[in-house]
């Protein structure tokens, strides 16, 4: 292992000046503390300022997809704020990676994995998109405007991933917060092991809906096929209709009816072992 | 948020994580630690309750609603309130000296705004972790 830094030197030093040390743990905080006079900031340090009315056209004909991401990354530190994609042509992991705030628009259809572990942009798809769009997305709004693939919002942390069409199964797998919306169906197994979230569903869903749910909300318009492990039914309040319609008014996908006939499926909480599993555990620990 | 119930104990008051070590159940008293969320992470926001704040951060970033910041929540650290920041995986404590209101739809409002300031401030992890780590 050589060049590893020996503990107690420089690595300690860094961890201590970012603060991560100022007692000893406790729990699991890290005793880290608001300050109320912080200045107010919206844009992470080192995210270069845009102007959305600054516009600009990338044609990605005859670019690699990491072409493409180059080419707007530099696009964003001259200020761009809003960039027009052309000629995509299918290519995968287009636009993903980036932690700013920007109007992304793709005219045409995309690969898989687009728009992944994004923070912050604004992106529109005028075509389809493959597997895994918005993957472990963090923040801001995708809208897709036909059809996508398998594992739709896979691990989506936060933000509003759209889908006008319908989607492929294990949409917003592992889903650990966020909005997926889908306007047409969603396939088997949706919203397996979801964790916290919210996930709309404006036409039928496949079988094993909410499979291994350990929290999280699901609302489907349309039927259920049936429904997974410990995915139960839920009394649609009026906090989840005010909040549903003005969510799908949106995205001009409010149905003309409303949204009162929506079926809410939330986490029985049965799977839930702690109880049983932590004093063995602590046991074993011990 | 009250009656909210939970696996290991039933949320029956906004302070009850503040004024108690939160520990409810037989089996959260045995292993000394509680069991599952202290706040309903499915809670909804009220948008009538947005701070002047959040409202600018919407407009900046070219939303229409709260967007990401709907699954933050004020949750409580032993004994203390505090948010969850998932850039650094750990509980920000919100100052004690702090006026709580007596509802928790306004307090997360105010773990959302705390959150914004934080994430964006030069002061957070993520800054110094960006500059030894970042590969683009």
């Amino acid at each position: 292992m050589a060049g590893m830094t020996p503990s107690g030197s420089a690595g300690d030093d860094r961890s201590y000046a970012m603060g991560m040390h100022t007692e000893q743990l406790a729990g699991r905080t890290q005793q880290v503390f608001f300050r109320p006079e912080e200045g107010e900031r919206f844009l992470y340090p080192w995210a270069p300022e845009v102007d959305y009315n600054k516009r600009a056209e990338l044609d990605a004909d005859a670019l690699t997809s990491t072409e493409v991401n180059a080419r707007l990354r530099a696009l964003m530190q001259e200020g761009y704020g809003t960039i027009v994609v052309r000629n995509p042509r299918g290519k995968h992991s287009l636009g993903v990676g980036i932690l700013n705030r920007l109007n992304l628009i793709f005219e045409g259809s995309l690969g898989y994995f687009a728009v992944g572990l994004i923070d912050g942009p604004n992106v529109r798809i005028n075509g389809r998109v493959g597997w895994s769009c918005g993957e472990n997305m963090m923040a801001g709004t995708v809208l897709i405007e036909k059809n996508a693939g398998s594992t739709f919002g896979a691990a989506v942390r936060g933000g509003d991933l759209v889908c006008r069409g319908s989607v492929g199964s294990r949409t917003g797998i592992d889903m650990k917060g966020g909005t997926i919306i889908v306007g047409g169906d969603t396939g088997a197994f949706s919203g397996f092991m979801m964790q916290r979230g919210r996930m709309v569903v404006c036409g039928n869903a496949g079988k094993n809906l909410g499979d291994s749910m350990y929290d999280g909300t699901i609302y489907v318009g349309g039927t259920i096929r049936d429904l997974g492990v410990d995915a139960v039914p839920a009394e649609l309040t009026d906090l989840d209709k005010a909040w549903l319609t003005r969510k799908l008014r949106q995205y001009e996908l409010l149905p003309a009816q409303g949204v009162d006939h929506f079926t809410k499926i939330v986490a029985g909480k049965q799977l839930w072992n702690y109880d049983n599993l932590e004093p063995t555990e602590k046991k074993l620990i011990l | 948020m009250a009656g909210t119930s939970y696996k290991g104990s039933e949320i029956r008051s906004v302070d009850q994580f503040i004024s108690s070590d939160g520990l409810d159940s037989e089996r959260e008293k045995e292993i000394g630690q509680h069991i599952g969320y202290r706040y309903d992470v499915n809670l909804l926001p009220d948008y009538d309750r947005l701070t002047h704040f959040l409202r600018k951060y919407i407009e900046i970033m070219g939303w229409d609603d709260l967007n990401w910041l709907e699954d933050v929540h004020m949750g409580y650290e032993e004994g203390h309130a505090a948010v969850f920041d998932r850039n650094i995986n750990g509980w920000v404590r919100v100052p004690d000296d702090i006026d709580l209101p007596d509802n928790q739809q306004d307090r997360d409002m105010i773990a959302r705004e705390l959150l914004v300031k934080f994430q964006m401030s030069e002061r957070h992890p993520m800054v110094e972790l960006r500059e030894a780590y970042r590969k683009f």
